[in-house]
Parts: C-alpha cells; sequence; structure tokens
C-alpha cells in the first residue's frame, strides 16, 4: 500500500492535501470539519492586523459552469480575514492542540513595514502553528491598499519582506504568489533571494465572471456595481501548472520547494501537480464546491494510482515530468503523428470534419459511398491535435506515431533520429556545425 | 458503434448489458455528488453512491468498487438484481428533477466488474482470533455474513444443504440477470478471503441439529432463505403442468441446454411477484406461445414493480387483474387443460372479495408463484421466537437465542431481496464480532 504521508519543508501531515488559505480554513468550526473528513493540513484564512478588514455584505462570488452547471471557476472579492486577530490566534492554539498530527500554517498579510510583519509574527509563534504563509497574492481590495498582489507584483518587496520575516522567527515561511504578473520566475527568484522555504501558487486570477445586461452590472454585483475579482477552480489549474514548472525548471529556483495550488479538484490534479515539482498541493474551490468529503476521493484514488504505478511514497514522483517540460525549439521535428479514427468509436457527429475543415487542413472526409463516414486522409493530417480536442468520445480518435516509411504530406522518409530547430534548414540562425541536441 | 444499452434481451443475454466506458464517463458526470446523499439513504447496504461514482469519474473504477464492497460484499450481483428504481434510483435527486434518475445501479456494476476481473482478493483477514462460527446457509445473506467474519479474522463454517452455494442468486434469479455464472464467480470472489470452510449438502435439522451447532461454535448464523413454497389452498389431485414457478426457475437456471426444457405452450402464471414476473418471462423466453399473468388485486398492489411489469409486457406477457384461482380442470390423461378463477375487486374497506364471476383459461401449464415459507422443522431442536413462521431477530439480528443470529428471507419484517439479505448477514457479522469481542 502507498503511503501518502507528506513532509513538506519539515512540516508533516498524512496526507499531501492542505486548505488553502481561503474559507474553508477561516475558523476553528470549519478547520475542525476538515481534519475530521480528513485533510492533511490547513493554511488558515489570511490574518490582517485589528481593526479587522470588512467584507461586502451582498454575494462576493460569481461563477462559470460547463454544461450541466458544474462549476468550472468561482470568482470572488472577499479579503482577508474579517476577525479580530485575537479570536483566530486562540483558535489557531487551540486547533493545534487538538490535531498535533496535521499541520496548521498561518496566512498574513499586514503593511509592507517591518515592525508590522515583525510584530504579527510573535504572535503566530506563539500558538505553536507549525509555519507561516506570506500573501502576497490577493488580487483585490488589498492590493488597493499596497498589500497582496501589491506587493507580489515587485519582486524587490518579495525580497525584502521573506528577509525581514526570516529574520524573525524560527518557523518555515512559505510565500504565496500571484499569477497577475508577467513572468513568474521573478518573484519566485525574489522570494529564494530574501530566504523563504518554499513558494506556494498560485492565488487567484483577476477577473470578470460576467456582465447582467439588464443592468449592466459586472458579477457578482454590489449595488449595482461589481469589481475586479479572484479567478480560481479547475479554469485556472493550467495556469497554475505552467507556473509550478517554469519555476521548477529555472536554473536559479530549481529545488525551491513549491506548494502547487490552483484548481486541484481530483487525485489527478494533484498527481499532476507533484510530477510537476510541487511538495504537496493546497486545495480551495473544490472544497467550496463539493465540502470537505471530496478529500476522501483525492486519497483513495492518488493511493491507487501509486499503487498501480508502484510508488511508495509522495517524494518517488515528486518532479518526475519536470525534465519533459522544454522549449519549443528543442521539440523533436522529426516525430510524425496522424490522427486516426476508431470506426467502432464513431458516433459521426461531424465535429472533427468541420474543424478541420474550416479552420484547419481539410484532413477528414465527411461522406463515403453516399453515407455519414469519417476517416483521415493521412495525406493532408499534419498531426495537429484538434480533432483529438473535439471529439465527444473518449479515445476515438487517437494520435498515432508514423514508424518507419514516408510521410504521405510532406513526401519525407520518417527517421527516428532526433532533430530540432535549432538546426532546421529552414532555420537562418541554426548552427549547422553542431549535431541537433536536447538542451532543455 | 458503441454498444448501447437496450432492452432486448434473452436468456443467456443481460437484461441490462453493462456500460461501455464512454457511457459510464457520460453517466458518471450526470451525479451531483450529493450531500447526505437520498441515494445512500435509500440503499440497504448504505453504499456512499457519490463517492463511488466520483471515483468512475476520476477514472479510478477499482477503488470506486472498493467504496462499493465496503458495504456490500455482493455489490456485484445487488448492481444487476436490485429494483433500483424502487431503491437508490427512485431517491436520486435527477429523478425528482427530470426524471431520469443517475443509473447508479449500471456504474455500480462497471465498478464492480473491473475489480472482480482482477486476480486478488482486495480484502486481507484480520489476525485469527480463534473463534469458531457456524453460518448455515450460503446465499447472499450467509455469505455476507461468512465474508465479513472472516475479515475479522474469526473461523467460519459455512453449511449449505444444495449442492451448489450462492442460494437464491444460483437458483433464483432470472438467468437474463446473472449470465455467464456470475453467482458463483461471485461466491468464488467472496470465498476467496480464506478462512471460510464451505460444507456442501449439508442441511441443518436433516445432517446435524441447531442445539448442538449453539453448543460446538462459538456463535451461529442462520441464512437459511425460504425452503417451502406456499400452497394456493386449492389442491386437487395432481395434474402433470402444475408447478411450482421456484422450482420452474431453478430447473431452468441449472439447465445446460435450454432446448431440453419444455415451458409449455399457454401458460399461466398465478402471482403478483418477482417470482411471477421472472417465471412468466423466461416461459416466454423459452418459447411458450401464451404467458398470461394472472394476480388477484391491482396493478398498483403488485409486489413487482411498474418497471418490471412494462418488462413483461414487452416480452409478450399478458397480464390480468383481479382475479383469484379456484381450480384446474385436467383432461383424461392427468394433464392440466385449464384453470378456473373468480373475479375480485375490493369492498369500501379495501378488503379482496369476490364478485361471484367466473373465467376460465386454458392452459398446459399452471406457475404458482405467490410466495414462499420457512422450513420451519429444520429449527426445531432449539426454539426461537418465530412470527408468521419466519425468525425474529432485534436490530442487531440476534435471535431469541443469544448465540444464534438469523437474517435475509428468513427473518420477520424482511423486504425479501438480495441486498437487503446482504445488509442482514454483514450487521450480524458486526454484531457477533462486537460479542466475542
Ligand atoms: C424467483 C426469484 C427471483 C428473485 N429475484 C430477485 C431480484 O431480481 N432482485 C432481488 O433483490 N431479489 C430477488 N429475489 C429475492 C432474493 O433472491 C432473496 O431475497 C435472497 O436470495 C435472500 O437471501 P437469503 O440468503 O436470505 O436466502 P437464499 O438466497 O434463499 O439462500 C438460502 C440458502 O440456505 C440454504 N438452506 C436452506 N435451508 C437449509 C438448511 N436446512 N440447511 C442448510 N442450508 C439450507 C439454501 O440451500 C440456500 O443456499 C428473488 C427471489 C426469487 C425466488
Ligand atoms: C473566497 C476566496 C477567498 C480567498 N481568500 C484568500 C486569502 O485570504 N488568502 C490567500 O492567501 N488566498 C485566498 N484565496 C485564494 C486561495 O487560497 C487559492 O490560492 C485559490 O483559490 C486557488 O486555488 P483553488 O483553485 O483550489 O481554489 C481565496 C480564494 C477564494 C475563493
Ligand atoms: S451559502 Fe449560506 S451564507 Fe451564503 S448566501 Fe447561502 S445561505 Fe447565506
Ligand atoms: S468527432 Fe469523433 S465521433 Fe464525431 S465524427 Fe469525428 S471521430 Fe466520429
Ligand atoms: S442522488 Fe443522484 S445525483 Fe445525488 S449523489 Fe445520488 S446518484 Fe448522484
Amino acid at each position: 500500500m502507498a503511503d501518502l504521508k507528506s513532509n513538506f519543508i519539515g512540516i508533516e501531515s498524512p496526507n499531501p492535501f492542505w486548505l488553502a488559505s481561503a474559507p474553508p480554513t477561516d475558523k476553528a468550526y470549519n478547520v475542525n470539519r476538515a481534519f475530521e473528513a480528513g485533510w492533511g493540513g490547513v493554511v488558515w484564512k489570511t490574518l490582517g492586523e485589528d481593526p479587522h478588514i470588512v467584507n461586502v455584505n451582498g454575494p462576493r462570488y460569481g461563477s462559470v459552469h460547463s454544461a450541466d452547471r458544474r462549476v468550472i471557476g468561482i470568482n470572488n472579492i472577499e479579503l482577508i480575514t474579517d476577525r479580530p486577530l485575537q479570536i483566530n490566534l486562540d483558535e489557531i492554539r487551540q486547533v493545534k492542540k487538538d490535531w498535533p498530527d496535521r499541520a496548521v500554517l498561518v496566512s498574513l498579510m499586514v503593511p509592507c513595514e517591518e515592525k508590522n510583519w515583525k510584530g504579527i509574527l510573535k504572535q503566530v509563534e506563539d500558538t505553536g502553528a507549525d509555519g507561516v504563509e506570506l500573501n502576497f497574492g490577493c488580487p483585490h481590495g488589498m492590493s488597493e491598499r499596497g498589500m497582496g498582489a501589491a506587493v507580489g507584483q515587485v519582486p524587490d518587496y518579495i525580497e525584502m519582506v521573506t528577509r525581514w520575516c526570516k529574520e524573525t522567527t524560527s518557523m518555515p515561511v512559505i510565500v504565496k504568489l500571484t499569477p497577475n504578473i508577467t513572468d513568474i520566475r521573478y518573484p519566485a527568484r525574489a522570494a529564494l533571494a530574501g530566504g523563504a522555504d518554499a513558494v506556494s501558487l498560485i492565488n487567484t486570477v483577476s477577473s470578470i465572471v460576467s456582465v447582467n445586461l439588464d443592468s449592466m452590472s459586472p458579477e457578482p454585483s454590489i449595488d449595482g456595481k461589481g469589481s475586479h475579482g479572484g479567478y480560481c477552480g479547475p479554469a485556472v489549474k493550467p495556469i497554475a501548472l505552467n507556473m509550478v514548472a517554469q519555476i521548477a525548471r529555472d536554473k536559479e529556483t530549481a529545488g525551491l520547494p513549491v506548494s502547487g495550488i490552483g484548481g486541484v479538484t481530483t487525485w489527478r490534479d494533484a498527481a499532476e501537480f507533484i510530477t510537476l515539482g510541487a511538495g504537496n498541493v493546497q486545495v480551495c474551490t473544490a472544497a467550496m464546491t463539493y465540502g470537505f468529503r471530496v478529500i476522501d476521493e483525492m486519497s483513495s484514488g492518488l493511493s491507487r494510482w501509486m499503487d498501480e504505478k508502484g510508488y511508495r511514497s509522495i517524494n518517488d514522483f515528486v518532479g518526475l515530468a519536470t525534465p519533459n517540460v522544454t522549449d519549443w525549439q528543442y521539440l523533436n521535428l522529426n516525430y510524425v503523428t496522424k490522427a486516426k479514427i476508431d470506426q467502432d468509436k464513431c458516433i459521426k457527429c461531424g465535429r472533427c470534419h468541420v474543424v478541420c475543415e474550416d479552420t484547419s487542413h481539410q484532413a477528414i472526409t465527411q461522406q463515403k459511398d453516399g453515407v455519414r463516414y469519417f476517416e483521415v486522409i493521412d495525406k493532408e493530417c499534419v498531426g495537429c491535435n484538434l480533432c483529438v480536442c473535439v471529439c465527444p468520445v473518449d479515445n476515438c480518435i487517437t494520435m498515432e506515431k508514423m514508424a518507419g516509411g514516408t510521410d504521405p504530406r510532406t513526401q519525407q522518409k520518417i527517421t527516428d533520429d532526433y532533430g530540432n530547430w535549432t538546426t532546421h534548414p529552414n532555420n537562418p540562425m541554426a548552427d549547422r556545425s553542431a549535431p541537433a541536441a536536447d538542451h532543455s | 458503434m458503441l454498444q448501447k444499452s437496450s432492452a432486448q434481451c434473452g436468456l443467456d443475454t443481460d437484461l441490462h448489458p453493462p456500460l461501455t466506458p464512454h457511457e459510464a464517463a457520460v453517466e458518471s458526470d450526470r451525479c451531483y455528488f450529493c450531500y447526505d446523499a437520498p441515494c445512500t439513504t435509500a440503499c440497504p447496504t448504505d453504499i456512499d453512491v457519490p463517492l463511488f461514482i466520483r471515483q468512475i469519474q476520476t477514472d479510478n473504477p477499482s477503488g470506486a468498487a472498493m467504496t462499493i464492497l465496503d458495504e456490500n460484499i455482493l455489490g456485484g450481483m445487488c448492481a444487476r438484481v436490485c429494483p433500483t428504481e424502487t431503491l437508490c434510483e427512485q431517491a436520486c435527486v435527477r429523478q425528482e428533477a427530470e426524471n431520469n434518475p443517475v443509473k447508479i445501479g449500471a456504474l455500480q456494476r462497471f465498478a464492480t466488474d473491473t475489480l472482480q476481473s482482477a486476480k486478488d482478493h482486495p480484502y486481507t483477514r484480520a489476525a485469527e482470533s480463534g473463534k469458531q462460527i457456524a453460518v448455515v446457509g450460503a446465499g447472499p445473506a450467509g455469505l455476507a455474513c461468512a465474508h465479513r467474519l472472516s475479515m475479522y479474522g474469526h473461523a467460519v463454517t459455512l453449511f449449505d444443504a444444495n449442492s451448489k452455494p450462492g442460494g437464491l442468486n444460483e437458483y433464483g434469479i432470472a438467468a437474463y440477470k446473472a449470465t455467464d455464472n456470475f453467482a458463483q464467480r461471485e461466491v468464488e470472489f467472496v470465498l476467496d478471503i480464506g478462512g471460510i470452510e464451505l460444507r456442501q449438502g449439508q442441511a441443518l435439522g436433516r445432517d446435524f441439529q441447531l442445539d448442538a451447532l449453539a453448543e460446538q461454535f462459538d456463535a451461529v448464523f442462520l441464512g437459511v432463505g425460504l425452503a417451502d413454497v406456499n400452497d394456493p389452498g386449492i389442491g386437487t389431485q395432481p395434474l402433470a403442468g402444475v408447478v411450482n414457478a421456484v422450482d420452474f426457475i431453478a430447473e431452468l437456471r441449472q439447465a445446460a441446454d435450454y432446448s431440453k426444457l419444455d415451458p409449455g405452450k399457454r401458460v399461466v402464471v398465478i402471482g403478483g411477484g418477482m417470482t411471477a414476473i421472472d417465471a412468466a418471462v423466461q416461459s416466454r423466453m423459452l418459447g411458450a406461445s401464451d404467458v398470461t399473468l394472472v394476480y388477484r388485486r391491482g396493478a398498483a398492489h403488485m409486489n413487482a414493480s411498474q418497471y418490471e411489469q412494462e418488462l413483461a409486457q414487452t416480452q409478450g406477457v399478458l397480464i390480468k387483474h383481479f382475479m383469484q384461482p379456484v381450480g384446474f380442470g385436467g383432461d383424461d390423461r392427468g394433464n392440466l387443460s385449464s384453470v378456473e378463477f373468480e373475479h375480485t375487486t375490493l369492498d369500501e374497506n379495501n378488503r379482496l372479495i369476490a364478485t361471484g364471476e367466473r373465467t376460465s383459461l386454458d392452459a398446459d401449464r399452471v406457475l404458482i408463484a405467490i410466495g414462499q415459507n420457512m422450513e420451519v422443522q429444520s429449527l426445531s431442536a432449539v426454539s426461537l421466537d418465530m412470527q408468521h413462521n419466519r425468525i425474529v431477530v432485534d436490530s442487531e439480528r440476534r435471535t431469541s437465542h443469544p448465540k444464534i443470529f438469523a437474517g435475509g428471507d428468513c427473518v420477520a419484517g424482511g423486504e425479501d431481496l438480495t441486498v437487503t439479505a446482504v445488509q442482514d448477514g454483514k450487521m450480524a457479522a458486526e454484531a457477533i464480532h462486537r460479542q466475542l469481542g
């Protein structure tokens, strides 16, 4: 049986699933329920200084649904905790005492002054919490006040605040990053330079989810006005995976522990984050959509997959996919695939045909002998995968690698040799003296 | 084309063909993962339905199977035979929302099929407890009880009077609900846990007695089902062609070659439950040209669900209501030639009364399916509290004797379903385990 036990920067938890700093971790009541359900750890809803902030009293969430009202993304205009600091601190102390085997971390956000950060750290240390997470990510409200993403968007500030914290406390310090920047590597490098033990990402993505066409107000609407909310849930997972991989690949930050956040909904999402270099994952929207019991599916699914693959512990597969993320220029241009339609599975909806015909390479038939018949024309197929993306039947269209012979489209011989853009004849800058090598 | 579920079925073809992976993916996507889910509440074995469906959705069908089997070790058979239209699927919120529940039974089969095709038994036994338990009856109740007890490390001796284990799963369930010898495959799967010694051809009351059993073993579980059939009470001279429906089905289920069976040409089935429906449908499938099912009350009073009544009708069975049998007509060679009925109605107090009108139906075979009964003599060595010829048990499935537990069809107040028998066996095993502590 696979062992789900996790040790992230020295913080132990029975599994790698933590709840992200957000409403699910807002107070002891929720956190106790989460631990009863089996969550490995929590990052407490971000604490700030007194007087505590206030939230809007109208709707603070908006949503994007797929067909059948499945939640794809949620956005929110909620701020950090709206409860007095001392109440939170007392509850954190009690919860950690009651659940010694779970990870209890505390998210923090105070004005960008040394004394403010140093002050609150002392108070958190007294609770017995396992670590802190610096919230440099919140994209709305707090950033207008020079906190959250306003810090996270300036690498120098990140480094400075991280250093203050590391100087003050012996607790592990995680820096939570905002995705609302152009290149995630800069804030990650700054966190590392400031001495961070780890980074966590992503916080929410700045967003407007919809506009009410009667009132002309963005949703969620507060008395006819909306704001730029933070987007999260399954929709943001690709953004988060991308950023986690960028940090894992970056020569300067490689090896910096990462806590993966953003759209983790099933065991598979978690496994994907971890293979791209995350040491554990944090979850918010999945719990906010289905309740804490989603942990059962995540734990059972991850452990079944680990058993199947022969991984005994989480560390066995951390970062296994990272080396396979490379730059475009190093992709093998001699790797030729053709789409193949399994006629037994095809339900003849015609979607593959029309998208290929209208927007790609006219490589799928529509008829044979007067009846609907969808088949790939190898002579035209560039192997782009669009048909696979739009086919409603799983595994009905597959991409098959050509092994040997000649590509009927280009008339080029298929070779097993690796050849990338850096040495390609069409590349004016190609270095033709060197054999192509995978520089990734 | 993909294989689609269809109502086409024969004796060797599934009534509900298994879902393809595509169908399972689409169907599992429909589940809302309800909280305190009504489907789970409606399941007699408390299977965590939303969790197992979510596991299918996330490409973890063997995890889904474990979620099912943790509560119901015969989850594979239940997926095939449960009247889901009156259980989980009736409770599904999507029945309420759009009259189209999530196909829980079919998804349950998808998951359990995946796991049961794997080689290794998924459960391990706790260390030997040194306790010995006798389980009498290797039907759903006895099997579920034996498996759970073995899991806890107890040594189980499983007695069964018949030559094959499985109880009505093997001898009673309609052929088209358990194709491909599923009943025996499932029994093997259950026994694979080890620690269960099966003793076939051993009948309680004949080969051994209950008082001795209670003395030799640390606890006894009775899951003997209903071995007797009710008598319609119109016994005249025996006629060839008057057949007990349960015997007919048992013969059919054990037949190596259906073409050797003679279902009769004009068949009358008397009864209104699952057995009557199954007997009628299978008579049709065997080639009987005219099959009429006669029930003494109305359609709504039948124990068979509306779905099953419609199934019989689509298979060409004619259903007549408000008639009860009063006699059989025979020819001079002692063969059945007709069944006499009198018409009935309900009086103002909803009591069934005869109207006096009579009808005679020509028939060369009548299948009697008016219920089964316990063979109480087999228990005579110990006096247990009984009610209407069935064993009285408390909520832990304990009889009036402190070492004897019972469950399944043989206990009073049950629903007489496979799934409730499994739950009884499981609950009794838990209680026995607690008692032996
Ligand atoms: C024709 C028919 C169709 C049915 N269809 C369905 C259906 O579609 N869905 C559904 O949910 N339910 C159905 N049922 C009901 C279901 O089969 C029973 O509720 C269920 O099998 C009861 O399980 P059990 O373990 O209590 O008894 P059984 O399945 O009857 O098993 C009892 C076992 O005890 C053994 N036994 C009996 N007496 C003795 C003795 N003296 N000594 C030793 N062993 C003994 C028998 O050999 C048998 O193996 C059907 C029943 C019938 C008759
Ligand atoms: C309503 C709401 C409030 C949040 N509040 C905080 C917060 O106080 N501090 C913080 O660091 N992140 C906060 N987040 C961001 C989450 O912790 C998480 O980074 C983000 O939602 C992405 O993960 P997900 O896709 O699993 O939801 C909040 C998210 C939501 C939806
Ligand atoms: S989720 Fe609860 S608190 Fe929020 S609007 Fe609905 S009832 Fe009110
Ligand atoms: S999209 Fe898929 S199902 Fe539809 S016609 Fe093409 S191959 Fe067939
Ligand atoms: S009631 Fe229906 S939708 Fe809800 S959890 Fe059960 S199967 Fe899913």
